[in-house]
């Protein structure tokens, strides 16, 4: 089943095209790698599904939810707040560099978000924390603050602060560029055992062989375009296109 | 010496009056003047910033006589000594709390706007919850400077004929024909800012749990 559906997406930072003209779809259960050179506009589409940048052109629907579209004269039409809202939902996101709350516990970092914006009790979201805890490995460190954690253990917190609101498609913006060896690791662990529980996810990364390992579907993203696409072994044997050929060189 | 010490702490109430009163208003003010300060409309970020200029361009000693006589000259009316000096130092003061706030939202990493973003915080709950406890941590140091400064800007408010600390031991010096009722003042402002300063010291403390 088909429950995100991205057309002709196009984005620009002052009239540099870092989106040119981007589709694809993720089928549910589907877990799909974006690789590509730095600055070919992967974490932007990221971004732009998210909603924390605009588009310029496009079209994108999740779960049958239309967040913008663009009608025939080129106008770019964003869904009203509500369904904005629900669609953003549909999303969670890990970034980088974690971005959790510094000021809040373990805990809060986990069920703020259930709490305050999907209205649950907070007994209720501190049970989905704790279970959520002990998949990350870190039923210890609830009332810990993020300052005391390693980076590997804070990327992990993120992601379930991220599973928390139970979203539909699950993105990593570069999970483990900001984490040595040793805790890009642990958390390309997560993500594989999310992956055998068949969370949909797309993530964003350098990590070509921890790609060809998880993935059931590879992009590979230069300039703002998507230059191939295709199943992990086939696009990381065999890539047809030259400037992948080239790209994936300098990993072997 | 009895009398006098009784008089200067009658003297010192005032001042705290002025003290609290301003800090009441001036506090919350800086927030809104702050928020028109960073406002995307260029119209109300431009008139605010002129107000946030002429605030601490000039002398505070010269707004307060402006915002005591303006009224009189203007609409042949005068008020209460009092009621002007808190005016004058509220819009005084929350200009600068609004400076110190600008730096403080200004400095909280875009990450955290970001991630509050995806959760799906409303913009209130953002402002409330993520960024000002935030803010409140990073801008304690440049607070108690400018809380402090506002113990001793306390004795302006003789100026405009207000009978704070200052003015009392100032007047008790002129009849006395002594200088030591001005030290004995100086060791009460001294002595109000310790406590200003352990107080701040103690909220710096208690907000070290995280990095």
């Amino acid at each position: 089943m088909q429950i995100v559906s991205v057309k002709d997406l196009e984005k620009g930072f002052d009239g540099l095209g870092v989106l040119k003209g981007i589709s694809f779809t993720l089928n549910k259960g589907e877990v799909l790698s974006i690789i590509g050179p730095s600055g070919s506009g992967k974490s932007t589409l990221l971004r732009c599904l998210t909603q924390l940048e605009t588009v310029e052109k496009g079209t994108i629907e999740v779960c049958g939810d239309t967040m913008v579209t663009t009608d025939d004269k080129g106008e770019v039409l964003y869904s009203p707040k509500d369904i904005l809202h629900t669609v953003r939902l549909h999303f969670g996101l890990v970034f980088q560099n974690f971005n959790l709350f510094p000021h809040m516990s373990v805990m809060r970092n986990i069920t703020e978000a259930p709490v305050h914006v999907l209205k649950k009790t907070k007994a209720e979201a501190e049970k989905i924390a704790r279970d959520l805890l002990v998949k990350m490995g870190l039923e210890d460190k609830e009332h810990a603050y993020p300052c005391h954690l390693s980076g590997g253990q804070q990327q992990r917190v993120s992601i379930a602060r991220a599973l928390a609101l139970n979203p539909e498609v699950l993105c990593f913006d570069e999970p483990t560029s900001a984490l040595d060896p040793e805790l890009t690791g642990e958390i390309l662990k997560v993500i594989k055992t999310l992956a055998k529980e068949k969370m949909t996810m797309i993530v964003v990364t350098h990590e070509m062989s921890f790609a060809r390992d998880i993935s059931d579907r590879v992009i590979f993203m230069d300039d703002g375009l998507i230059v191939e696409e295709g199943k992990p072994e086939d696009l990381f044997n065999h890539p047809k296109n030259e400037r992948t050929q080239r790209f994936l060189q300098r990993y072997e | 010496m009895v009398q006098l010490l009784l008089q200067m702490l009658e003297a010192t109430l005032t001042s705290l009056r002025i003290f609290l009163l301003t800090l009441l208003f001036a506090l919350p003010l800086g927030i809104f003047v702050a928020r028109g300060r960073m406002a995307k409309n260029s119209i109300v970020s431009s008139l605010v910033n002129a107000y946030i200029m002429i605030m601490r361009g000039t002398p505070l000693i010269l707004q307060l006589i402006f915002v005591y006589f303006a009224p009189y000259y203007i609409f042949g009316t005068s008020y209460d000594r009092f009621t002007a000096v808190i005016v004058a130092y509220v819009i005084n003061y929350a200009a600068y709390f609004a400076e110190i706030y600008r730096g403080g939202i200004q400095s909280i990493p875009k990450g955290q706007f970001e991630a509050s973003e995806v959760l799906g915080f409303s913009r209130i709950h953002t402002f409330t919850h993520v960024v000002t406890p935030q803010v409140i941590k990073r801008i304690i140091p440049a607070m108690g400077n400018e809380v402090i400064t506002l113990v001793k800007d306390t004795a302006l408010a003789q100026t405009i004929g207000v009978a704070e600390l200052f003015r009392v031991a100032q007047n008790a010096s002129a009849r006395q024909f002594s200088t030591m009722p001005i030290f004995i003042a100086g060791v009460f402002y001294f002595v109000m800012n310790a406590f200003v300063a352990k107080s701040f010291d103690k909220l710096e403390t208690k907000l070290n749990y995280y990095n």
